[in-house]
């Protein structure tokens, strides 16, 4: 299609972004409990493989609520009670819930094929998505929201230990960050702050 | 005749055995679980000890028959990083209690023997810093549970 340059095309661009920046204007301040990180942190955006195979970016979960949280499969005892923690959140939502999503990001991909992924969030609740990718990808995607890991090797059969950080990323359904979760805050503060997204958040 | 001196020599074992009570004997074990992880992921393995000695006792390992690798491990959160490490040993204090809890200290399970199911009862033997060993029922859960249950 030819762009039209016409001053009837022009005002209605002026006026679509004029609903644009509204929009994220009307967004702008709720009472949030955890830590706000609105304006401070970017925008979800991302490459990455879904737990189907597929390749996925930032862009495809707009419309939903997002929790991003960064881990790995061969972690017993933190992730899987993260992720735990986070079934009874979305649970508390109730019908709410539909419409966010939990990210999983691997940062171990090279154990952690889609195949994996998928089997182990699905353990979990049927609203959460593993993702994994290339190991630069995932990189690029941790040093975008300050997020850190290393791999320490553990001795025998090759293994390694993972540390990740520990923090929970919440963004709104336009992909923009809202709240930052740590383990020290209370549940019923994720539970709250989740309600005031997925209450305003508009419907698409 | 013999029968009277029986009693009495098993007041006597009985009170040898409690002065030189192992550390397992003292332990009271109890919350004993594990999530279920799919595949063959590593599980966590938590439980409550509790101590009724004078005497502290020494958790220094555990093993099972269901799983080729148990190891003591802690995890723990600091400028927001999680990590794992693997410790020596946690001690029970003298009439007091350890707890192994999601998010603390744990037992990492590794290599199950064959594929275990929420519901299933898992024994592990808790070893102590005498030799003594305490076989206790871990009661698998699923990988969203959020502890041993009700």
């Amino acid at each position: 299609m030819k762009l039209r340059s016409s001053p009837r095309f022009a005002l209605l661009l002026l006026l679509l972004a004029i609903t644009v920046l509204g929009g994220c204007d009307r967004g702008e301040k709720l009472p949030f409990q955890l830590t706000d990180v609105s304006g401070h942190m970017p925008d979800l955006d991302f490459k990455l493989i879904d737990d189907h195979g597929k390749p996925v970016t930032g862009a495809d979960y707009r419309g939903k609520v997002v929790v991003l949280y960064f881990g790995y499969t061969h972690c017993p005892d933190v992730c899987p009670l993260t992720l735990a923690q986070l079934h009874v959140v979305m649970q508390r939502l109730g019908p709410l819930a539909d419409k966010a999503r939990i990210l999983f990001v691997s940062v171990d991909p090279t154990r952690d094929t889609p195949t994996v992924m998928r089997t182990y969030v699905n353990a979990f609740d049927p609203r959460a998505i593993g993702l994994t990718g290339d190991p630069r990808d995932i990189e690029a995607l941790s040093k975008r929201y300050r997020s850190a890991y290393t791999r320490e090797p553990s001795g025998k059969d090759g293994n390694y230990e993972v540390s990740h950080s520990s923090a929970i990323y919440v963004f709104d359904s336009k992909g923009a960050a809202r709240v930052l979760s740590t383990p020290s805050d209370s549940q019923d503060n994720l539970v709250h702050d989740l309600h005031l997204l997925l209450d305003t958040g508009t419907p698409s | 005749m013999k029968s009277r001196v029986l009693p009495l020599l098993l007041t006597g074992l009985l009170t040898v055995n409690s002065v030189h009570a192992t550390e397992a004997q003292h332990i009271h074990a109890s919350h004993a679980w594990l999530r279920v992880l799919p595949g063959d992921l590593p599980a966590g393995a938590y439980v409550t000890l509790e101590n009724d000695s004078d005497q502290p006792a020494v958790l220094s390992s555990a093993s099972s028959p269901v799983y080729a690798d148990v190891m003591l491990h802690k995890s723990s959160s600091d400028g927001g990083m999680s990590r794992m490490a693997m410790v020596d040993s946690l001690s029970v204090p003298a009439h007091g209690k350890a707890i192994l809890a999601p998010a603390g200290y744990h037992l990492m399970l590794m290599k199950a023997t064959h594929p275990v199911k929420p519901g299933d009862t898992i024994t592990l033997n808790l070893k102590f810093a005498d030799g003594s060993t305490l076989a206790t029922n871990f009661l698998a859960r699923p990988a969203n549970a959020m502890d041993s249950g009700p």
